[in-house]
């Protein structure tokens, strides 16, 4: 399946990468270069494998202390404020009013 | 080469001469480097300057990975093998340069400017750890740390002439180093000789609770290896790292090498590893892929730099569009492709499937009776600048490397022998937590070839 | 709007609704680095190099979050997946550090459940199944209305360990979805895995909702409402969003997936801010984390650690034959059954006691607002007042003034009755000093009564309690009446 313009500038937008149009020509041809050298993927039998063979992760005690840091978060945040870290605001939000992100999608 | 390693002073002085090379980032002041040696605890490194490649967290100094995204970040906790190396005595004398994020095969796509290759500076010092190879190649330290994820510490020790070790994965603790590609990731160490490496590797491996991967395995004791004799040991050496393509000279410095080894009471043994053509296409699948997730961290939100924009989607695309180079560019943008609804399948998944018979490989060659494996480190000597233009010919100078790092068996690089005037590497790869017969294999052909290795 | 109206719109359609449950566990630390879990710290106070994302920093996993999730999961009587995956969800947010949640995908560590809400419909008693029930972190939170064009973003809940318990789409009703919800709590607290609390947000609800003409097989178009504070609130937002939906349906629209906010406040439902892009989260295994693997002895180690759950206990204490109300009211919250068990244990009476628990002690706990475990009465001492009771050594009126004394003193139910000159006289003696009174002052009455005029044996007793002011025994009394009777 060839890369396409909308590919790459569908995936930079997921990326939160900006894709001025000059830039995409070349990186479609470089990715489909790229991606045209994995093809020989496709033919590889991989019926014997089993899905991710890892052994076991270990698991740390509820009690250990954080990693201390040398430095407090204020000292190298680009935007403290009252402890907060401040962003701009996402566009969709400015005219909204109170209410905070639920976390967790 | 280096018959007289400087102390940690004139260490500096050393960098300070040769810093037309640019294999730092950062460099300790004087002051720091003297009060750091004073304060040195008496252990197995005590007061030795060593230099750490910038994308190994240090509390003092930079942890910039060659990019604009991080330049000037002073990580605020530390890498488990820094701790470990200074609480060894060793004193870090600066941050080295590297191929942004560790993502290069040259040390040419670092923000902070290329490094050049101590033996002819018209040519690459190989990469990503191209910074930390040449201090060594230069004499400036006997050990050097870099990281690798698809040979970045074998490369560019074969090109600079020295001594580069990836241990196995799980070996060394990947805590504090900045993330490339998690499933590939290795601090690696740079040595003058064998034994300068062996000391390097012994300091910092051992099991790390702070790293999930890291494996609790007894660590062996790698400089005891140097003078044991070869007798019982199995080489094998496998075809397919010996394709006719391969450049003659390169080829001739090989069997000279496998020659040795057979006098010094070796057995040579003919093997096959047969899914090696298919690692650098695996490794391109999922080391950008992990690549995408790992870099999204660098948004401007916590630390580093942010560009500002009165929209957070603007300061997210300007700071992280002119924060990375235009290599981490193309990989974030590739590994976001190979995951993307429709393709994960195709790629990823198949690529993870794939890896499993490269290591597949491995674990029947190993399981066969053969101790290590001998090959070329590299297709090539160092190359000029700017000759590898196009990223896929740049990225087929892992060919012989990358599949240590999907298997994540111990490998590493020694000089040979010269080739158009240039060091070439002799590769040597063992079973995972089999360092020593490695380092048996590394100290016994050092000291055969002895001055050879220069010819 | 009148319910004339909504009865209209929503005619003829059937709402369908799956819950997803987002469960804080009860932790000291998060769940991939050492940080405390408190809720309530200043802002970004509890954070380090690993919930700060910062560069090369690792995540490890809480064994205690496991052994939480197991319990969940061992509880319901979910299948546990010997090994799974933790696996990157990958979108950017300013309160997510690492630019990916590490959630599980693919391989939950629990999958196939169901839960009996018990309501019964048609005849048939309404059990919901559960999809799964995965392990994943949570993100920090974004405030976007304390400063001006910027949202300010704290970490402290960034990496507090969470299992999302996600339903099949069986729930038909906002009844149901708030009979899910309140059974699926009242099992989460008898688990002591979480402390529930929708206000802290250590309990998260988002519904999925979705409308159909009744009778149609395939499913409407779900919207994802969230922002519910409270279990009415998600009844409420249910009602609402499938008012809305059926409208357009009625209109002869179709309803567009979207994401809505509930505001609990003006009780209305609105469309939530997108996050931009977040559409493909680009799942793939978390290589920081090799597979959990769970083995059969850790199963059952587990095992032999889960507390007695709501419906055992329900059972149990029906046995003992006490009325719906009573073992309702001690089995809804875990801590008034062991309370109620204490008593029992020393008096015996499982009726008296309950009564007792559920009148006097349980209207002082809601008055003193004191908990089962440290509740101003302790087991003894309750049981001795109903010792007395039962022994008839005070009448259960006294019983009642003695209750209220043994509050404010420490003295045993026995010596403030004394005390108090509330223990009954049961001296023959005295008694029949009384009744000879009684019958001398009411000399008609006395006659028709040893006439045999049985009946008035009630208005006798009573003249001879209020002679005695109250203090004599009523059967005693009796008895001696029904001496004095014609045989
Ligand atoms: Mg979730
Ligand atoms: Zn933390």
């Amino acid at each position: 399946m060839a890369v396409s313009d909308a590919d790459v500038r569908h995936v930079a937008a997921l990326a939160r990468l900006a894709m001025p149009a000059e830039r995409v020509p070349a990186l479609v041809r470089e990715l489909n270069g790229i991606l045209g050298h994995m093809a020989v993927l496709e033919s590889v039998d991989i019926s014997s494998v089993e899905d991710d063979a890892r052994s076991a992760m270990p698991r740390r005690d509820d009690t250990v202390a954080p990693v201390p840091l040398m430095r407090p978060l204020a000292d190298f945040a680009p935007a403290p404020r009252d402890g907060f870290l401040l962003v701009p605001r996402l566009s969709t939000h400015s005219q909204l009013g109170a209410s905070e992100s639920d976390g967790d999608e | 080469m280096h018959h007289d390693f400087p102390d940690t002073a004139n260490s500096l002085d050393r960098a300070q001469a040769q810093s037309s090379l640019n294999a730092f980032v950062t460099l300790a002041t004087a002051d720091e480097i003297r009060t750091a040696a004073a304060r040195a605890p008496a252990g197995v490194m005590h007061a030795m300057p060593v230099a750490v490649k910038d994308n190994i967290a240090t509390t003092t100094l930079s942890t910039s990975c060659g990019s604009k995204i991080l330049q000037g970040w002073v990580s605020p906790y530390e890498a488990t093998a820094v701790t470990r190396l200074r609480a060894a005595g060793a004193v870090i004398i600066g941050k080295t340069n590297m191929d942004e994020f560790a993502m290069g095969s040259s040390t040419e796509n670092s923000a902070f400017g290329r490094t050049l290759n101590p033996l002819d500076h018209t040519r690459v010092p190989g990469g990503s750890s191209g910074g930390s190879a040449a201090a060594v190649a230069a004499g400036i330290c006997r050990i050097a740390y870099g990281s690798e994820t698809g040979g970045s510490v074998r490369q560019p020790a074969a090109f600079c002439g020295i001594v580069g070790v990836k241990p196995t994965y799980g070996r060394v603790s990947r805590f504090g180093l900045v993330a490339f590609a998690s499933s590939l990731d290795h601090i690696g160490v740079f040595g003058a000789t064998v034994d300068d490496a062996a000391l390097g590797l012994q300091v910092i491996a051992g099991h790390d609770p702070q790293d999930a991967t890291s494996v609790e395995q007894p660590v062996d004791d790698y400089r005891a290896e140097a003078g044991m004799p070869l007798a019982g040991l199995v080489v094998g050496v496998p075809a397919e790292y010996f394709p006719a393509s391969l450049d003659t000279k390169i080829r001739a410095k090989c069997d000279r090498a496998i020659d040795v080894l057979r006098e010094l009471g070796a057995e040579i043994r003919q093997v096959s590893l047969p899914h090696t053509d298919l690692a650098i296409p695996v490794y391109y699948i999922l080391a950008p892929a992990e690549a995408s997730s790992n870099l999204a961290r660098f948004d401007g939100v916590r630390y580093g730099t942010r560009l500002p924009s009165d929209d957070l989607r603007g300061m997210y695309e300007r700071t992280r569009s002119e924060g990375f180079g235009p290599e981490v560019t193309r990989r974030i943008i590739l590994g976001t492709y190979v995951l993307s609804q429709g393709h994960y399948d195709a790629y990823y998944r198949k690529a993870m499937m794939v890896r499993e018979k490269i290591t597949e490989d491995f674990a029947k060659v190993f399981a066969s009776g053969v101790h290590v494996l001998f090959t070329p480190t590299t297709p090539s000597p160092a190359f000029a600048f700017g000759s590898k233009a196009d990223p896929l010919d740049m990225y087929l100078s892992d060919i012989f490397t990358a599949t240590a790092n999907l298997a994540g068996v111990p490998a590493m690089s020694q000089p040979i022998g010269l080739v158009d005037g240039m060091p070439i590497g002799g590769q040597l790869l063992a079973a995972h937590f089999r360092e020593v017969d490695m380092f048996r294999a590394a100290f016994a052909l050092e000291r055969a070839l002895g001055t050879e290795a220069l010819t | 709007m009148s319910t004339a109206m909504i009865a209209d719109v929503t005619a003829g359609y059937e709402m369908v609704v799956g819950l997803e449950v987002h469960v804080q566990l009860k932790t000291a630390s998060k769940a991939f680095c050492g940080c405390s879990t408190d809720f309530g710290a200043p802002p970004n106070r509890n954070t380090c190099p690993i919930c700060l994302a910062l560069p090369g920093a690792l995540p490890v996993l809480n064994a205690r979050a496991v052994e939480l999730a197991l319990r969940i999961a061992l509880g319901f009587g979910f299948t546990v997946n010997p090994r799974s995956i933790f696996a990157r969800k990958n979108y950017f947010y300013p309160d997510l550090p690492k630019g990916y949640q590490i959630s599980q995908h693919d391989q939950p560590i629990a999958e196939h459940g169901s839960l009996d809400i018990g309501l019964v419909v048609d005849g048939v008693p309404r059990v919901i199944g559960i999809t799964r029930a995965h392990m994943e972190e949570d993100a920090g939170k974004s405030i976007h209305d304390r400063y001006e064009n910027a949202t300010a973003v704290d970490l402290n809940r960034s990496g507090v360990p969470l299992v999302e318990i996600v339903s099949e789409p069986d729930m038909r009703s906002p009844e149901e979805a708030g009979a899910y919800l309140r059974i699926l709590k009242q099992i989460l607290l008898y688990l002591d895995v979480s402390d529930c609390n929708m206000e802290e947000g250590s309990l998260r609800v988002d519904a999925n909702v979705s409308a159909r003409p009744f009778g149609q097989q395939t499913l409407g178009t779900k919207c994802e409402v969230k922002n519910m504070n409270s279990f009415s609130g998600v009844e409420k937002a249910l009602a609402a969003e499938f008012r809305r939906q059926c409208g357009v349906l009625a209109a002869g629209g179709t309803v567009q997936q979207q994401t809505l906010l509930w505001d609990g406040h003006k009780h209305e439902i609105r469309p939530a801010r997108t996050k931009e892009g977040s559409s493909d989260y680009r799942y793939f295994p978390e290589p920081d984390l090799p597979p959990l693997v769970i083995t059969d002895a850790e199963l059952a180690r587990v095992r032999e650690t889960l507390p007695e759950l709501p419906a055992a206990r329900r059972t149990r204490y029906a046995a003992m034959q006490l009325s719906g109300y009573d073992v309702q009211e001690l089995t809804a919250d875990p801590a008034s059954g062991p309370y109620f068990e204490a008593v029992l244990s020393l008096h015996g009476d499982a009726k008296a006691v309950a009564n007792w628990v559920n009148g006097e002690m349980r209207a002082t706990l809601n008055e003193t607002g004191a908990t089962w475990d440290a509740a101003p009465l302790v087991p003894a001492r309750l049981a001795g007042l109903l010792d007395l009771v039962k022994d008839g050594v005070v009448s259960s009126s006294a019983a009642k003034k003695i209750y209220a004394l043994l509050l404010t003193s420490a003295d045993a139910a026995r010596a403030i009755a004394e005390r108090e000159g509330l223990v009954q006289v049961r001296d023959d003696d005295a008694l029949a000093g009384w009744v000879n009174e009684v019958l001398d002052e009411n000399p008609a009455e006395a006659a028709r009564f040893a006439a045999g005029e049985k009946k008035l044996t009630g208005l006798l007793v009573g003249l001879v309690m209020k002679k005695s002011q109250g203090r004599a025994d009523p059967k005693l009394v009796n008895q001696l009446l029904g001496s004095r009777a014609a045989g």
